[in-house]
């Protein structure tokens, strides 16, 4: 068991690798060979139900950095399992309707490649136990979201869809990891299920949740981070049909749901959930009733679905939760059958305008029954999923006090509208008279409509059954969410003395009577938009120009390209590092005279310097002078050779001839070369600067000379370990055989250093003579 | 005598720093060349000067016989010279080639990379 679970996340990742293979070779069947990847993992989940259901969990955990304590951990309750298996069985369905969707794009192999890795990231997100894992998942699940959405980057509104979705999405996954690691620092363990109550009475409580919020309120598309989703829709249509509807967006709610048991049941997290969920449910339904393309009204569905989700979560309750649970199912089902309804529709017809199809059911029928089952269930008409999840919804808040009436009224209207939309998809496009379409209209292929059909009657099958899917899908979710076992209630029966009915009959009369008057409230709400004047989606184009532009102002103001001002920064801050940490740590005690003043005479001694020390001394600084006030080149040169002859006698006075006779060499060709070429150059004779400029560049240059100075003596002060140099001093001979020690060390103690030094020079050489060269050839 | 090399290490660093902020690109050369020679002279310093004699073992022996000059500082300059030379060399070429296409010497008209007038990123995405 261990083992296998691991390799539920890993296989889709090991296949997407091997995807463009497989798609050449088996060229028209690409699709059905790959969908047997999530297929199979389908069925291996399906083996984990009985475990599940007898024990509660499965995990398995395998090491990961032993010497951190860390593993690598999985963990199946029944959350996670209703998920895994939502994601491989729709998973399977749309692999196979890509093959079909996109035959014949010479980007397909890459595509199924995109979709596989995807899936790998959602199972490992849903099965991972440790939060380290989760988050790594977590951000897997966007940066593959990426690159679906940008799946067709030649049009720049799948750049901006795909960046959108990035920039959003990661915010919240930098937030997960602010939160996973507040929450080990809290609870000193990495995994999911052992983090505890603990969490919730720390003073840090706030941000943790915080911080989990706002990862799942990105990635979960709740108002304000809804528009994202929309723009998304610029994917293919399997992938909003995946992604966008049925499995990435839920990680969201997901992430809620798992973290429920230890950081929900606070007032913050029933205020904040409901209330986000309640504005992004109603935001949503008034966005669906905005839209015509088809895709677009299904899309900000999905928004209002979400925000729902989010809104019963944080109701918390048991009907809630089982709410949460049923209709987490039901809406994977017909929102997945509807974006592939959608999608052939626009394959076939080649539009996806609602306003311009009508009567497609005769050429397309089977299309047209996956669409009416899917619909069906959105509306949540008895016999369907949509139904039981309406039901407990609405079963929660019957107790009549003023805040449960408010939620329920925000239900019934989310609701409802939703049920008018789904009346719209189902009829409006399908029944009523034909109209031409841009393409010669025929019904889909087989692989595009075994989704709809399979996805729809899942729908209806599930519902007929009522004691199984409490016993094996409410029970094992909510009770997996909630933290304490849950009784299922649910029942086919239907009790007209119940209000729970009349609630539901009246959420479908309002829906029918959206759908009725859907063209006057587009007209109505559009008006509306157009006179806010700005959308999110304005303002996040403004943020992300304005930050363009402000790293634009920032690189042009570090980048100014005056190589003179990039020099003083330079010794600006030389100077300071030389400075201010010797200064405040006190390093220069050791130079200043005792308070005593001790033998004072003595410290002030006329340096110990022979007469012709003193002169090497004299000439270097007279070099020095002059290199600096030259009045012109020759002086300069003939300058710089003085002084650099003084430094070779210093050398040479203080028992280093090898440096003494290097430095000549190095001074006379140096003094050569230049005069040869500085005399071909018709240079400015003097060195101009403005008094300002002489100014700064004279005190920069005192500083730091300076700061050296101090530097140096502060060292002389102190002792000097010369154990490396003794060993030299006493192997030298011995062991390698050199008499000179300077000499050995160069090539024999140090030799890579040595080697690192001719590398320097060769590569100098060559660059020399690339630069000539090409002026040769350019002449 | 230690603290008179020193002052004169800073005196080189100085007269280095001060030649290498000129915008005449043939002044920091020779700038570099002091700063370079103020640095080697730094870390001989700091090796602590002596009179005694040169690092070298007389023949027949396995030690030298008295003091001698620290070896170590003096390995580590051999090689910053050489180095030193080389990147000299390196950049007056560059510089009689940047004299020669661009006909300037001077920084502040040295401006291909980084130019005066450079354009927005596109806004776009």
């Amino acid at each position: 068991m261990d083992a296998s679970i691991a390799l539920v996340a890993i296989w889709p990742f090991a296949a997407a690798l091997l995807a463009p293979w497989v798609h050449r070779f088996a060229k028209p069947f690409g699709g059905w060979v790959l969908a047997l990847v999530p297929g199979g993992i389908f069925l291996f989940l399906l083996t984990l139900i009985d475990p599940v259901l007898a024990t509660g969990s499965v995990s398995a955990r395998i090491a990961w950095v032993p010497a951190y304590d860390l593993d690598l951990s999985f963990f199946v309750d029944g959350l996670s399992l209703i998920f895994a298996l939502t994601i491989s069985g729709i998973g399977t369905l749309v692999v196979l309707y890509a093959g079909a969707y996109l035959k014949g794009h010479p980007h397909l192999g890459r595509f199924f490649g995109f979709l596989l890795a995807f899936m790998g990231a959602m199972l490992g997100l849903v099965l991972a136990d440790n939060m380290l894992a989760l988050f790594m998942f977590w951000e897997l699940t966007s940066v593959t979201s990426f690159l679906l959405i940008g799946f067709d980057h030649t049009r720049m509104a799948a750049r901006r869809g795909a960046i959108q979705a990035l920039v959003i999405t990661n915010i919240g996954g930098m937030a997960l990891l602010v939160g996973v690691l507040l929450v080990h620092q809290m609870t000193g363990v990495w995994d999911l299920s052992a983090s505890g109550d603990e969490v919730r009475g720390t003073a840090l409580y706030g941000s943790v949740l915080g911080c989990f919020l706002l990862a799942a309120f990105t990635k979960s598309a709740q108002v304000p981070f809804h528009f994202w989703l929309p723009n998304a829709m610029e994917a293919p249509t399997p992938v909003s049909a995946f992604l966008h509807s049925a499995t990435m967006v839920q990680a969201g709610v997901y992430l809620l749901a798992r973290t429920m048991p230890w950081l929900g049941g606070t007032a913050a997290w029933t205020w904040i959930l409901v209330c986000f969920g309640g504005a992004t449910l109603i935001w949503g339904a008034l966005g669906a009733l905005r839209q015509t393309d088809l895709k677009q009204m299904l899309a900000q569905t999905t928004i209002a679905s979400l925000g729902l989700s989010v809104l019963l979560l944080g109701l918390g309750s048991t009907y809630a939760v089982s709410a949460v649970v049923i209709y987490f199912v039901a809406h994977a089902l017909y929102k997945a059958a509807l974006f592939m309804v959608v999608g052939a529709v626009d394959h076939e017809a080649g539009t996806r305008d609602v306003t311009v199809l009508s009567g497609l059911a005769d050429r397309m029928p089977v299309t047209f029954i996956g669409a009416a089952l899917a619909s069906l269930a959105m509306i949540g008409l008895p016999l369907t999923l949509g139904y039981y999840a309406k039901e407990e919804m609405y079963l929660g808040l019957l107790a009549w006090r003023w805040d449960d009436i408010v939620v329920l009224a925000v239900l019934v209207a989310g609701n409802a509208t939703l049920a008018g939309v789904a009346m719209l998809v189902m009829v409006k496009p399908f029944l009523g008279p034909t109209l031409p379409t841009p393409k010669a209209l025929h019904e889909a292929p087989i692989a595009m409509l075994a989704g709809p059909i399979i996805l729809g009657a899942a729908g209806i099958v599930a519902a007929v059954m009522p004691d199984w899917l409490g016993q094996t899908v409410l029970q094992p979710g909510a009770s997996a969410i909630l933290a304490t076992p849950v009784e299922s209630h649910l029942s086919l029966t239907i009790n007209p003395a119940n209000p729970l009915i009349w609630l539901s009959v009246l959420t479908w009369v309002l829906g029918l009577l959206v759908y009725r008057k859907m063209a006057t409230l587009r007209t109505l709400l559009r008006r509306l938009e157009t006179g806010l004047g700005w959308t999110a989606d304005t303002v996040f184009d403004a943020l992300m120009f304005g930050l363009i532009g402000f790293s634009a102002a920032v690189t042009r103001f570090l980048h100014h390209g005056k190589l003179e001002i990039y020099l003083v920064t330079v010794f600006a801050a030389l100077a300071l590092a030389l400075i201010v940490p010797m200064a405040l740590l006190g390093g220069y005690a050791v130079l200043l005279p005792t308070s005593d003043l001790g033998n004072w005479s003595a410290k002030l001694a006329w340096p110990q310097l022979t007469i012709y020390e003193w002169g090497v001394v004299a000439l270097a600084l007279v070099g020095l002078v002059a290199v600096v006030l030259a009045p012109s080149r020759l002086i300069a040169i003939v300058a710089l050779g003085i002084q650099g002859a003084a430094v070779a006698l210093i050398f040479l006075l203080f028992g280093a001839p090898d440096l003494a006779f290097t430095q000549f060499m190095v001074e006379v060709l140096s003094v050569v070369i230049l005069a040869l070429v500085m005399t071909r150059l018709r240079l400015d004779e003097r060195d101009h600067r403005e008094l300002e400029d002489l100014a700064r560049d004279g005190m920069l240059a005192l500083v730091c000379g300076v700061g050296v100075s101090l530097l140096l003596m502060v060292v002389l002060s102190g002792d000097l370990d010369t154990r490396l140099s003794e060993l030299f001093i006493a192997t030298s001979v011995p062991i390698a055989h050199g008499a000179n020690i300077v000499n050995v060390i160069l090539v024999d103690y140090r030799g890579f250093d040595t080697l690192g030094e001719i590398s320097v020079v060769m590569g100098a050489g060559m660059a020399i003579t690339a630069l000539l060269r090409r002026r040769k050839a350019v002449a | 005598m230690d603290y008179v090399l020193a002052a004169l290490v800073g005196c080189f660093i100085a007269a280095g720093i001060y030649l290498l902020l000129s915008r005449s690109v043939i002044r920091m050369l020779l700038g570099l060349v002091v700063f370079g020679n103020g640095v080697n002279l730094l870390i001989f310093t700091a090796g602590r000067l002596t009179r005694a004699a040169a690092p070298i073992v007389p023949a027949g022996l396995n030690q030298p016989d008295g003091p001698v000059a620290n070896p170590l500082p003096q390995a580590l300059i051999l090689t910053a010279i050489v180095i030193g030379f080389a990147v000299f060399s390196f950049l007056l070429v560059l510089a009689f080639r940047a004299y020669q296409t661009l006909d300037a010497d001077n920084t502040d008209t040295m401006r291909v990379a980084e130019p005066v007038d450079e354009p927005n990123p596109p806004l776009s995405y």
